[in-house]
């Protein structure tokens, strides 16, 4: 700092009186504008506080004039989206399944719609695509217990398997080995006569004879003659490929030692209607049911 | 403005000045060859800006018929037969890369030719100061006037410059928002006052800034807020033809009768007389015989008025011209002027800028109508039928960038074998669905592909998506891949 209003001989202007290395600054002001619209930013900074939340008090805060809160927009917010999403599930409500499959922008509004509500609900048994898991079937395959169409789909949804519900879908795998009905060495033979329906090896000293004769007198009124299953039971396909609880020698055996008995909710009442139907074409539409 | 300011005309405390008050300058009026381009250049400049949102251009059916037209709320920009989507984004790079070429090209020719002429800023203060002399009077009566009392008729004037003023404001707001919107209707509806809010505020935001940019901060924008008068000094190089008072020629400095003394004793008088009429004119109240300076927008306003004057007092005109330092240094040393417009600099500018104007040519032409995305279930990747077949899923989401709805077909090929199954498929004809696209979207479906368990096959092989436009005959596909359990 040297002496204040010294002009600089070089430009004739006025300095500061910094100097660096012998470098002295020169006085540039700013425009009167700039240093008013300076002004007028503090200012409004000020408003700001009064208007908005702004200050950390001991026990909350400052709340402004009009008491904003981002928390209360987004409830806002939330409101508007449900009545938006009222109109449009009314119009799914009104629209009969096979209508909303022909129409392809209710089946992408249905869709939509089912592929969230899965991924809250279905998802932590059937995983987040439907790929299903051992003993939760898989969505994306052809195989229905309980019937793959539209209506069988809902139906299922809505009131589920075994699941206390009145109008549940019933049906049994029974415990044949816990309960006495087959012995150990039977249940062993029927479970490799299971694996031969669909082609697959069996042990080596395997009499298909016995294992016929015991899947005839205890299988067949579920499962069928030929083991095809029976979908008003949920009795399963044993000719096919798709095994929900594995096709392994030891695994058979577990089941027909102990049954099977896996549980579906109802979702009836838990989910409304519209939300029921999004749902079930959403699952259709994952492998194009059956 | 920008001058020296001296620590006397300030309002000073013991630290000095806190700030400078902004010195009005009343550039006088001026006629002459730089003015005409300015004025042609105007009118062209605005009747584009107010008139093209009312050009039409017809797209068929259903499609917007403006030909320019920024459509936000669906995702469209339409400029005559280019019609972009927001991926397409990029062209607009492609623009913006070519806008800085050629600011670059014009900066190495002709210096600051997009200040001087082209600017908005410069062109609506060259408007708003064209009123203002029209109203209030010319530069020496605006002086007078604002040193005098207010009067009745002064203040009357004063009303009529801002009514103007606020009109010409109020227009260019206006016209802003009609690009995003159709015109015609956006015009009746504004004058209805049905048209949204949104383009009510839009009118008042860009009317206020009209009025205030062209209207009061004038050059003050050019020498406080623009970057590009920076910018433009680092690029600029010795060849680069910028407003220059020939100081070689001007110097000493000397009144005509003074002159014709000196130059009868044989003695050097410049052809400069010192009126000031340069000074008088410049829409930033420079000095252009400083030199130059970041406060020349290089309008040659200047050139006009100085040929003027040297036109009435007899001397050769060109006093202050287009010119650079080679030129008077080779004229003061007695060597003849050279002129290089053709250097590396401008060939490589101009090299690149037919370049990216090819690319983005070529990029335009070949812009396909339609278009097909695919994207695999990521879960599950694969599902096992009960056959033992092996399906897997597809998101396919398909662009129709036509104004017209179309049919598409579908094929698949990939595995041995393999069978499509689109989920809500409008018909299905044998292993081939066809799905409708509706006009200038996207359209998304979910596919299933089937194909019979091969054990010695590959646990991933290629399968390609193709789709055929029925009626066109265009053709797109996309691949991915086909992936066993």
């Amino acid at each position: 700092m040297s002496e204040h209003n010294e002009i600089d001989g070089v430009s004739g202007r006025s300095t500061t009186g910094h100097e660096w290395d012998g470098i002295k600054e020169l006085n540039t002001p700013l425009p009167r504008w700039w240093v008013l619209s300076f002004y007028a930013t503090i200012i409004w900074a000020i408003g700001y506080w009064v208007v908005y939340p702004a200050w950390p008090l001991v026990s909350g805060y400052t709340t402004g004039l009009f008491h904003y809160s981002t928390r209360a927009s987004v409830v806002t917010d939330l409101a508007d989206l449900e009545k938006l999403r009222g109109e449009k599930m009314a119009v799914l409500g009104n629209a009969s399944l096979a209508d909303i499959e022909k129409d392809p922008a209710l089946l992408a509004l249905a869709r939509a719609r089912g592929k969230t509500v899965f991924a809250d609900n279905c998802a932590p048994c059937h995983g987040s695509g439907g790929a299903g898991a051992k003993g939760y079937p898989n969505l994306n395959d052809d195989d229905w217990l309980w019937g793959g169409s539209l209506d069988q789909i809902m139906q299922t949804i809505q009131f589920g398997a075994r699941s206390g519900h009145a109008k549940t879908h019933e049906g049994q795998m029974l415990a044949f080995g816990r309960d006495g009905i087959l012995k150990k060495d039977e249940i062993v033979t029927v479970a490799n006569y299971v694996r031969s329906l669909s082609g697959l090896s069996t042990a080596p000293k395997f009499d298909a004879a016995a294992g016929k004769k015991i899947f005839t007198e205890n299988c067949t009124s579920c499962h069928g003659d030929a083991g095809k299953g029976n979908l008003e039971l949920g009795a399963p396909n044993l000719t096919d490929k798709i095994w929900l609880y594995g096709s392994d020698e030891e695994t058979l055996i577990e089941t027909i030692t102990n049954g099977r008995a896996g549980v579906m909710p109802a979702w009836v009442g838990r989910l409304d209607p519209v939300t029921v139907k999004a749902l079930a074409v959403y699952v259709h539409s994952l492998g194009g049911g059956k | 403005m920008n001058k020296p300011v001296f620590p006397d005309d300030l309002m000073t405390d013991e630290d000095g000045p806190l700030y400078a008050p902004r010195k009005k300058v009343y550039p006088q009026s001026v006629s002459g060859r730089f003015r005409s381009i300015k004025w042609r250049l105007m009118v062209l400049c605005l009747g584009v800006y107010y008139l093209l949102p009312f050009v039409r251009w017809n797209r068929g059916l259903g499609a917007p018929d403006q030909a320019v037209l920024i459509d936000f709320p669906n995702h469209r920009f339409y400029f005559f037969f280019v019609e972009l989507w927001p991926q397409e984004i990029y062209y607009f790079t492609g623009l913006l890369v070519l806008a800085a070429l050629s600011l670059f090209l014009m900066n190495a020719l002709g210096g600051r030719i997009w200040c001087g002429y082209l600017c908005p800023q410069t062109v609506w203060t060259d408007l708003f100061y064209a009123v203002e002399r029209l109203v209030e009077g010319d530069r020496r009566a605006q002086m007078k006037a604002d040193a005098g009392p207010m009067t009745a008729k002064r203040a009357g004037r004063r009303v009529l410059k801002h009514a103007i003023w606020f009109l010409i404001a109020w227009w260019t707001g206006g016209a802003w928002v009609l690009y995003f919107a159709d015109a015609p209707t956006l015009v009746r509806d504004l004058a209805t006052l049905q048209a949204p809010a949104i383009a009510y505020v839009w009118i008042a935001i860009l009317t206020a800034s009209t009025y205030l940019l062209a209207g009061y901060m004038r050059e003050q924008v050019c020498v406080y807020m623009c970057p590009w008068p920076r910018i433009q000094a680092a690029l600029t190089d010795e060849w680069a033809l910028n407003v220059t008072y020939k100081y070689d020629r001007g110097e000493p400095r000397c009144s005509v009768k003074k002159a014709f003394d000196i130059r009868a004793l044989g003695e050097n008088a410049g052809d400069c007389i010192d009126c000031n009429q340069c000074v008088a004119v410049c829409p930033t109240g420079i000095d252009i015989r400083d030199g130059a300076q970041l406060g020349c927008i290089q309008c040659g306003l200047c050139i006009d008025a100085c040929d003027a004057v040297m036109t009435k007092v007899s001397r050769r005109t060109g006093l202050i011209g287009y010119d650079n330092d080679i030129n008077v240094q080779r004229r003061i040393a007695g060597k003849q002027e050279i002129f290089k417009p053709v250097r590396a600099r401008t060939v490589a500018y101009v090299g690149m800028i037919a370049a990216v104007c090819a690319v983005m040519l070529y990029a335009l032409m070949s812009r396909t109508l339609l278009d097909v995305n695919v994207l695999h279930d990521r879960n599950p990747v694969a599902v096992r039928l009960s056959d033992g077949a092996i399906r897997n899923g597809y998101t396919l989401r398909f662009l129709n960038k036509r104004a017209f709805e179309r049919v598409i077909a579908i094929d698949v090929d990939g595995p041995a074998g393999a069978k499509l199954h689109v989920i809500g498929a409008d018909t299905v004809t044998p292993d081939r669905p066809t799905i409708v696209l509706a006009r200038d979207t996207t359209t998304e479906a979910r596919v299933l592909v089937t194909a019979p368990f091969d054990e010695k096959a590959e646990k991933s092989v290629p399968v390609s998506f193709r789709i055929t436009d029925i009626g066109l005959g265009e053709v797109a596909s996309a691949t991915d891949h086909f992936v066993l359990p």
